[in-house]
């Protein structure tokens, strides 16, 4: 990391901080460095900076979030941040030939980074997430070695709602809950199911 | 002792009652660390309510460090430096404040108002000592201001809930609370210099209040308002007052007052507080939380400043135009 992105991730660091507290709460699992995919509620562009500013710094090193590839690559400051600063993984939201979309993903978990991953793919509205999308399926399938940890972000759609420019301080809250297991010819509905569910039980712990 | 502390500058005198602060402190923390050595050693025999008593004791201890700290600071700096940590005080209680208020997304601009707008020009104001103006900003033209933003959201819904909840947030911990560095800017003749005494006569007197009641209250059952306060009595409240105007009275040296003044003044002082603790307990309890920090089921994340100054941002506003009526200024 050059002298610019490290300014720079502090300056967020203590931005989002003061807007948001950007509280860590461990409840099922430790903060530890393991092979990890942390999946989440989402419902603003937020989410990503809250989640990466709540995790430890040993931890955060090691975990890059997943940005979508048009619209972070769209001009030279969002390409910068995401890749220098948050060392952001890309990936394609519409599917292009019959290229693997998960390839990326895969390449970073061979690399042995931990991955932050949004399973309902955008942004919702409602209080309640939307059903999973199957990538979360499948590289459960493909690495059962690396824990999933679900989490739950608490409030960041109040701090800044689609559409709206300045961010309004408020505190918000990232809870960690019990790492989910891809049992033995679990399929795939009922996994992404139980996915979503451990995500929706940490809202009210 | 008189002559003595009359013979010594302004900077002087306030460099002494810092050292002697610090010193209680001191010995206030090194108690406590003694206290928590021996609770250690008998885990399981320590009645429950001893250990949370020394919890809320160290609790204590921590926030009056740390108010300690910001007063020295503020006093080494000066007035603007002073005015500038209120206005951040101010920013970190606003959140938590609103942050338990469940807004909706058509109070999204009233809210950036009310962080970046009226928070920022209401400490300008008493930095520039716009007085006049500063004592009308928020409930005149605020007032109309953030519920006509949050019309213009197009959310009927709730909509007086919505707004009574951020207008309040706004008074008690914008408005309340930027009184506290108002009082060093007060135009006292011959006192000018030593006006940080009054925000320290007002701390000491209040938080000393708060003190006694909640240690007397302990001893007591049967409290007044069961549904709201466990811990506020008529007797506690009684003692909580006597105890914060004898302190007054003793500290009437430090200040521009005499001791029957400063006695009344303590008292107006202690009433308000109390009573405005007892409010913000009401807010919380309508909340469901305990503290305005995160406790069991509350899912936010800081340390319950707001539960440690209301008090002050209640008694404020009023010793500060208590203090300017009755001695014109």
């Amino acid at each position: 990391m050059d002298w610019r992105a490290k300014a720079m991730s502090l300056l967020l660091l203590g931005f989002v901080r003061l807007l948001t507290g950007a509280q860590a709460r461990w409840h099922g699992c430790p903060p530890k460095a393991e092979q990890r995919i942390y999946f989440a509620n989402h419902q603003s562009h937020a989410d990503l900076v809250l989640i990466w500013a709540a995790l430890p710094q040993e931890l955060r090193t090691i975990t890059r979030p997943i940005a979508a590839r048009d619209y972070w690559t769209a001009s030279r400051f969002r390409r910068w941040i995401t890749s220098a600063v948050f060392n952001a993984v890309y990936v394609e939201r519409e599917r292009k030939g019959d290229e693997d979309p998960l390839a990326p993903l895969m390449a970073a978990l061979d690399h042995g980074d931990s991955l932050i991953l949004f399973p309902e793919g955008t942004r919702g509205h409602a209080e309640d997430p939307q059903p999973f999308k199957s990538g979360l399926y499948n590289l459960a399938l493909k690495y059962p070695e690396v824990v999933l940890v679900p989490a739950w972000i608490h409030n960041v759609q109040r701090v800044m709602p689609k559409g709206e420019v300045v961010p309004v301080p408020l505190l918000c809250s990232v809870t960690f809950g019990e790492p989910v297991r891809l049992g033995s010819d679990e399929p795939r509905a009922d996994f992404l199911q139980r996915a979503r569910a451990a995500v929706m039980a940490l809202r009210d712990v | 002792m008189r002559p003595f502390l009359r013979s010594l500058s302004p900077d002087q005198q306030v460099g002494l009652l810092f050292a002697l602060l610090f010193g209680v402190l001191l010995l206030a923390t090194m108690t406590s660390v003694l206290l928590s050595l021996r609770e250690h050693r008998g885990a399981d025999e320590v009645p429950r309510g001893r250990a949370g008593g020394l919890q809320d004791f160290q609790a204590l201890l921590r926030s009056s460090w740390l108010m300690a700290l910001v007063f020295w600071i503020g006093w080494a700096a000066g007035d603007g430096v002073a005015t500038l940590l209120f206005g951040l005080l101010s920013f970190l209680v606003l959140r938590e404040f609103i942050s338990l208020s469940p807004t909706r997304r058509g109070d999204h601009r009233a809210l950036v108002l009310a962080f970046f707008v009226v928070l920022p020009v209401q400490f300008t104001l008493v930095w520039t000592r716009y007085f006049d103006l500063f004592t009308v900003f928020i409930p005149v033209y605020a007032f109309l201001t953030i519920p006509v933003l949050s019309a213009l959201g197009q959310d009927p819904q709730r909509f007086l809930e919505r707004n009574a909840k951020l207008q309040w947030g706004i008074m008690v911990c914008v408005y309340g609370l930027s009184h506290v560095p108002a009082l060093m800017l007060l135009p006292f003749p011959h006192f000018a210099g030593r006006l940080a005494f009054l925000v320290f006569f007002l701390v000491l007197v209040v938080q000393t209040c708060m003190l006694v009641q909640h240690l007397v209250a302990r001893r007591l059952s049967d409290p007044v308002v069961p549904a709201i306060s466990a811990s506020f009595h008529w007797r506690s409240w009684a003692a909580g007052l006597f105890a914060g105007s004898l302190l007054g009275v003793l500290l009437s040296g430090l200040t521009p007052f005499k001791p029957l003044p400063a006695l009344a003044m303590a008292l107006v002082a202690c009433v308000a507080g109390s009573l405005g603790h007892l409010v913000m307990k009401a807010i919380k309890r309508d909340r469901g939380v305990t503290h305005w920090g995160t406790d069991g089921r509350s899912v936010t994340g800081a340390a319950g400043l707001l539960d440690r100054i209301d008090a002050l941002c209640f008694a404020a506003p009023v010793f500060f135009h208590s203090v300017r009526w009755t001695f014109h200024l």
